[in-house]
C-alpha cells in the first residue's frame, strides 16, 4: 500500500497539477477573538511549505482546522483540487493528511509497533496488524532514513526517535500531506539536521510537507515557499529563495526588528558565585547533576547550552532554592549557600539571587493572580510591603506594580488583569520586571524568550544586557543556540549532567556547540 | 476566564439562573409525586421565613456559615477538607470540657472561653490529617473522612464513659446557668421564644469578616491563595508548603469547631450524641455555591438554612417525604456547583452577541 502512494506521488510531480492544499477564505473566531481572518493559501504538491508567525498569530488554529480539530466558520478547503469537508481527524487521515504534533501523542509504555498501529488496527486480533506494520516499517525505514527499532518501548526512546515514530504513524496511515508543528523545539542541532534530511527524502518521494515554526533559520534552510501570518491574517506568501530571515521577521512583527543583540564586550569582575562539585539525583534515582563546577563573575553573562533535560533545569532550581542538592557547595561572594532541604527560594532572594524560571506558567506566575499580585510574587514579605496591623500594604504594592508596567512596557497596562490573559511576551515581561527591579546580584534566567514574540525578545534581551552592564552576574540557560550565542560572554555546554565543555562565543559556532550538546567533544576526537 | 462577562453577571446572574433551574426541576419532581409545586414553594417560604421558622433558619444558617467558611479556607489552599463533621463534633467536646470545668460567672466570658475550646479542639482534630498530608503526602480527603468516623466513635466513648452524667443517657451534665448564651429572642423579642438561633450568629458573621481579611488582606492569605493556585509556583516564590497546609487546615478545623458554640452551648446546653447532623457536609455545598468567598458563603448558608427549615415544614404540612428535601438540596448543589457551565456558556455567548451588536 505504501508502494501505491509512492507511484501516485511520482506520477503527479511531472505535469502541472492542482495544489495539494488550497485554502480559500478560511475564517475562524473564538468568541470575540478572530483567530483566522479570510485565509487564502496554496501549497504545491511535493513542496516543503513553511508557515511562520508569532505566538497567537493563528498558525496552530489554521492547522487544527486542516486536521479537523476545529471547524472553520467560513471558507473552503481543497485537497488535491477537490473540495473536502474535514469534520474530524478521521476525515483528515482519509484525505491523506497526517500531523506531527508539537507535544507527541504517543503511549509511552507501548512499543513502537503498538503505537504505530494504534487506531489503525485491521481487526480484533493484534498479531496480523503487528506483522503487517513490521513489514511496512522496515520499508519506510529503508526509504526515508526513518530507522527505529519496532520493538523498543517508546518511553525509552529519545525525543528525536519519538518524533520519528510520530512521522511513521502518519506515513503508515498513508499520509501524502504531512504537517509538522514546531518539530525542532526539543531536538539537538544534529537531530534537527537528520529530521530535515528525512523531510527532503519525503519530498523527493512526492509528499507535501507543511512546516510550522518560529525559527527563521530553519525556514530558510529547508522550505521552498513560506507564508507569514500576523494577527490571524496571512500577510505574505513568498518563495524562500527570494526572501531573507530579516525580511520575514519584519513581516511577522509588522515593523523592523533587530535580530542581532547590540552589546559591548563584557568587563568581568570578581567571581560572585562559585559552584563546586554539585550533585543531585531525582526521585527515580537518575543522576541529574554529576560533579558540576562553574564560576560566575560579576558583569558577565554565562550561557548554559544543552538539549532540554540534561541537568540545566536542576542547576537553576538548586541555585534558585527550589530543589535540594545531594552534595557539593555553592559559594556566593564569601559565604556558602544552604543547599539542604531546609533552604527555600525566599532565602535565596534575601541573598540577592533573582530567578526568571524556565517555565513561567507553572513557576514564575500564578496564572489566576492579578498583575499586582504577580509583580510582588516572592518579594511579598519585603519590608516595604508591610502595612498596618500586619496586613499587606496593597497600596504600595499597586504603585510598585504600576511603575513596573510603565518601565517594562507591559500591555495591557491594567494592574488588575489576570496573568493568563496576557500574551506570552507580556507575561515574561512581568517576571523579568519583578526579578530585575529587586536588584539581584546574580540573576538566574531560564529560557527567557520561550513562547515570546519577536518584538518582546528584542526588549528582554536588552534588559538582560543592561543588567550585566550594571555589573551584575547573569546565568543564562537556554535551549536556543542562537540566543546563547547572541547573549553570552562565555558558554558552557551541559550534557547528561556534566559540563561537557566551555567555549567563548566568538571562538565557536553552532556546529561545535551542537556536537558538545550531543556528548561529543570535537577537540578530544580530533 | 470570564470572557467579556461583566462581574455582576459572573457572581450574581449565573448563580441565580442556576438556582432557578434547580428549583424548576425540583418543581417538576414535586409535581411528579402528585403535589402542587406552587403550594410547596409557599409552604417552604412561609415555613422558613415566618415568625416561627426564621429562628430555626438562622440557627441552621449559623452552623452552615462556620462549616462553609471552614471548607472555603481549606479550598483556597487547595485542600479538600471533608472532615468538618468530625472537627465540629470534637469542637463540641472542647466546648463541653471548657463549660463543665468552670462555673462561668457570665455568658460573655463563657462564650469566649467556649469558642477558644471549640477552636482548639476542632483545630487539633484537623491537625493530624494536615500533618500527615504535609509531611507524608497522605491524601487529605481520605484521612479527614476517616477522622470523621474516629471522632464520632470517640464522642460515643466519652458520652458513655468519662464524660457521662449519672444515669443511662449518653450525655454530659447540663452546663451551668452562667454559660447559657442569649437567643435572638432575648435580644429582639420579635423572634419566637422557642427558636434556637442565638448570638453565635454574630460570631459567625464576624468569622466571615475575619476570613475575608485573612484571605485577601494579609500576606499569609496571599501565600495560601498562591499555594492553592499552584504549589510549584509557591515553592518558587519561597512559600513553604508544610506551613501553608498546616495553617490552612488548623484555621479550617477551628472554624468547623466553632459550630459547636451554636449547637452545643447555644442549643443543647450539654454535650449529646450527633450534634453536627451533617452540617459538616452541607458546608462543602455552601463553600462550593459561595465560590469560597465569605460573602457568598454567608448567602449560601442562609439559602441552605431556608432549605433545611422549609423542607421540614414541607414534610409536616404537605406530607412530602423528608427525603424530597435531600433531593432538592442535591439539585441545588448539582446545578450551582457541577453544572455551572451549562448556564455559563449560553450566558457568555449571549453577552458576546450583545456586545457585538452594541459595537
Amino acid at each position: 500500500m505504501t508502494v501505491e502512494t509512492q507511484t501516485q506521488g511520482r506520477s503527479e510531480t511531472a505535469a502541472p497539477v492542482a495544489p495539494a492544499i488550497e485554502l480559500i477564505g478560511v475564517s475562524k473566531s473564538f468568541g470575540p477573538v478572530q483567530a483566522n481572518k479570510d485565509i487564502d493559501m496554496n501549497v504545491a504538491k511535493g513542496a516543503i511549505h513553511g508557515i511562520v508567525g508569532e505566538n497567537g498569530a493563528g498558525k496552530s488554529t489554521l492547522m487544527s482546522i486542516l486536521y479537523g480539530f476545529y471547524k472553520a466558520d467560513a471558507g473552503e478547503i481543497k485537497i488535491n483540487g477537490v473540495t473536502t469537508e474535514i469534520t474530524d481527524s478521521h476525515a483528515a487521515i482519509a484525505a491523506g493528511i497526517g500531523m506531527v504534533h508539537q507535544h507527541f501523542m504517543l503511549v509511552e509504555p507501548f512499543t513502537v509497533l503498538e503505537n504505530v498501529i494504534m487506531g489503525a488496527e485491521d481487526g480484533p486480533l493484534l498479531r496480523p496488524s503487528l506483522n503487517k506494520a513490521r513489514k511496512v516499517l522496515m520499508e519506510l525505514a529503508a526509504e526515508y532514513e526513518l530507522d527505529v527499532d519496532p520493538d523498543a518501548i517508546v518511553g525509552d526512546l529519545s525525543v528525536g526517535f519519538q518524533q520519528r515514530v510520530e512521522i511513521l504513524k502518519a506515513l503508515y496511515r498513508e499520509a501524502d500531506i504531512l504537517i509538522l508543528d514546531e518539530p525542532t523545539g526539543v531536538l539537538t542541532p544534529a537531530e534537527a539536521d537528520h529530521l530535515f534530511r528525512i523531510l527532503e527524502n519525503l519530498k523527493s518521494q512526492g509528499k507535501t510537507i507543511v512546516l510550522i515554526t518560529h525559527k527563521l533559520r530553519e525556514i530558510m534552510a529547508v522550505t521552498d515557499t513560506v507564508s507569514v501570518m500576523r494577527r490571524g491574517k496571512m500577510t505574505a506568501t513568498v518563495k524562500t529563495s527570494e526572501t531573507s530571515a530579516s525580511e520575514l521577521a519584519d513581516l511577522m512583527v509588522g515593523r523592523h526588528v533587530l535580530l542581532e543583540v547590540d552589546k559591548s564586550d563584557a568587563e568581568p569582575g570578581e567571581t560572585i558565585l562559585e559552584v563546586k562539585n554539585l550533585c543531585v539525583t531525582d526521585f527515580q534515582g537518575v543522576k541529574k547533576l554529576k560533579d558540576v563546577s562553574l564560576q560566575l563573575k560579576a558583569g558577565e553573562i554565562l550561557g548554559v547550552a544543552g538539549v532540554a533535560g540534561n541537568g540545566q533545569s536542576d542547576l537553576l532550581n538548586i541555585l534558585g532554592g527550589i530543589e535540594a542538592a545531594d552534595s557539593g557547595e555553592v559559594i556566593m561572594k564569601v559565604d556558602s549557600i544552604d543547599l539542604s532541604k531546609k533552604a527555600s527560594a525566599a532565602m535565596r532572594r534575601e541573598r540577592g539571587i533573582g530567578h526568571v524560571p524556565e517555565d513561567r506558567h507553572a513557576l514564575g506566575l500564578v496564572m489566576a493572580f492579578q498583575t499586582w499580585e504577580n509583580a510582588v510574587f516572592g518579594y511579598h514579605n519585603n519590608p516595604e510591603f508591610s502595612g498596618k496591623f500586619g496586613l499587606a500594604d496593597q497600596k504600595v504594592m499597586m504603585e510598585d506594580t504600576k511603575r513596573k508596567i510603565e518601565k517594562y512596557d507591559i500591555r495591557p497596562t491594567n494592574p488588575h488583569l489576570l496573568a493568563q490573559n496576557y500574551s506570552g511576551g507580556n507575561q515574561q515581561k512581568i517576571v523579568i520586571a519583578r526579578e530585575i527591579e529587586n536588584n539581584p546580584d546574580v540573576l538566574l534566567v531560564g529560557q527567557p524568550t520561550r513562547g515570546v514574540d519577536i518584538g518582546a525578545i528584542e526588549f528582554i534581551h536588552k534588559q538582560i544586557v543592561a543588567l550585566r552592564d550594571e555589573g551584575k552576574a547573569v546565568l543564562l540557560v537556554s535551549v536556543e543556540l542562537e540566543e546563547i550565542l547572541a547573549l553570552s560572554d562565555r558558554i558552557v555546554v551541559m550534557f547528561d549532567g556534566v559540563i561537557q565543555g566551555e567555549r567563548m562565543p566568538k571562538e565557536t559556532n553552532e556546529q561545535e556547540l551542537g556536537m558538545l550538546m550531543a556528548g561529543v567533544d570535537p577537540e578530544a576526537s580530533a | 476566564m470570564n470572557k467579556g462577562l461583566p462581574k455582576w453577571a459572573d457572581i450574581i446572574l449565573i448563580p441565580f439562573l442556576s438556582l432557578m433551574l434547580a428549583f424548576l426541576v425540583s418543581g417538576l419532581v414535586v409535581m411528579f409525586i402528585g403535589k402542587d409545586p406552587i403550594e410547596a414553594v409557599k409552604v417552604m417560604v412561609s415555613g422558613a421565613l415566618g415568625k416561627y421558622g426564621i429562628g430555626y433558619t438562622l440557627y441552621y444558617t449559623t452552623s452552615f456559615i462556620f462549616t462553609g467558611l471552614s471548607v472555603a479556607i481549606a479550598f483556597h489552599a487547595r485542600m479538600f477538607n471533608i472532615g468538618g463533621e468530625g472537627q465540629a463534633g470534637i469542637g463540641g467536646v472542647g466546648v463541653a470540657a471548657v463549660l463543665l470545668s468552670v462555673a462561668w460567672p457570665h455568658w460573655t466570658i463563657a462564650i469566649i472561653a467556649a469558642s477558644l475550646g471549640a477552636m482548639a479542639f476542632g483545630a487539633a482534630w484537623a491537625a493530624i490529617p494536615a500533618y500527615l498530608q504535609a509531611k507524608r503526602g497522605s491524601h487529605i480527603v481520605i484521612t479527614t473522612i476517616m477522622f470523621n468516623w474516629i471522632g464520632s466513635a470517640l464522642i460515643v466513648y466519652l458520652l458513655v464513659g468519662p464524660m457521662q452524667a449519672p444515669g443511662m443517657v449518653p450525655e454530659t451534665l447540663g452546663f451551668s446557668a452562667g454559660s447559657s448564651i442569649p437567643t435572638l429572642h432575648d435580644i429582639i423579642p420579635a423572634f419566637d421564644k422557642h427558636a434556637p438561633a442565638n448570638v453565635s450568629l454574630f460570631l459567625a458573621l464576624f468569622a466571615a469578616f475575619g476570613v475575608w481579611v485573612l484571605i485577601w488582606k494579609t500576606r499569609l492569605g496571599y501565600e495560601i491563595r498562591a499555594f492553592g493556585h499552584s504549589e510549584k509556583a509557591a515553592i518558587y516564590a519561597g512559600i513553604k508548603p508544610v506551613k501553608i497546609i498546616m495553617v490552612a487546615m488548623l484555621v479550617s478545623g477551628a472554624l468547623a469547631g466553632m459550630m459547636a458554640v451554636n449547637t452545643v452551648q447555644g442549643e443543647a446546653e450539654r454535650l449529646i450524641l450527633d450534634t453536627v447532623q451533617g452540617a459538616g457536609f452541607v458546608g462543602i455545598a455552601v463553600a462550593l455555591m459561595g465560590r469560597s468567598h465569605p460573602v457568598g458563603v454567608v448567602l449560601a448558608a442562609f439559602l441552605f438554612g431556608i432549605l433545611y427549615q422549609g423542607g421540614g415544614e414541607l414534610s409536616f404540612a404537605m406530607g412530602i417525604p423528608r427525603e424530597m428535601i435531600v433531593v432538592i438540596q442535591a439539585l441545588v448543589i448539582m446545578f450551582v456547583g457541577s453544572l455551572e457551565n451549562m448556564v455559563r456558556i449560553p450566558v457568555e455567548r449571549m453577552f458576546v452577541r450583545f456586545n457585538k451588536g452594541a459595537a
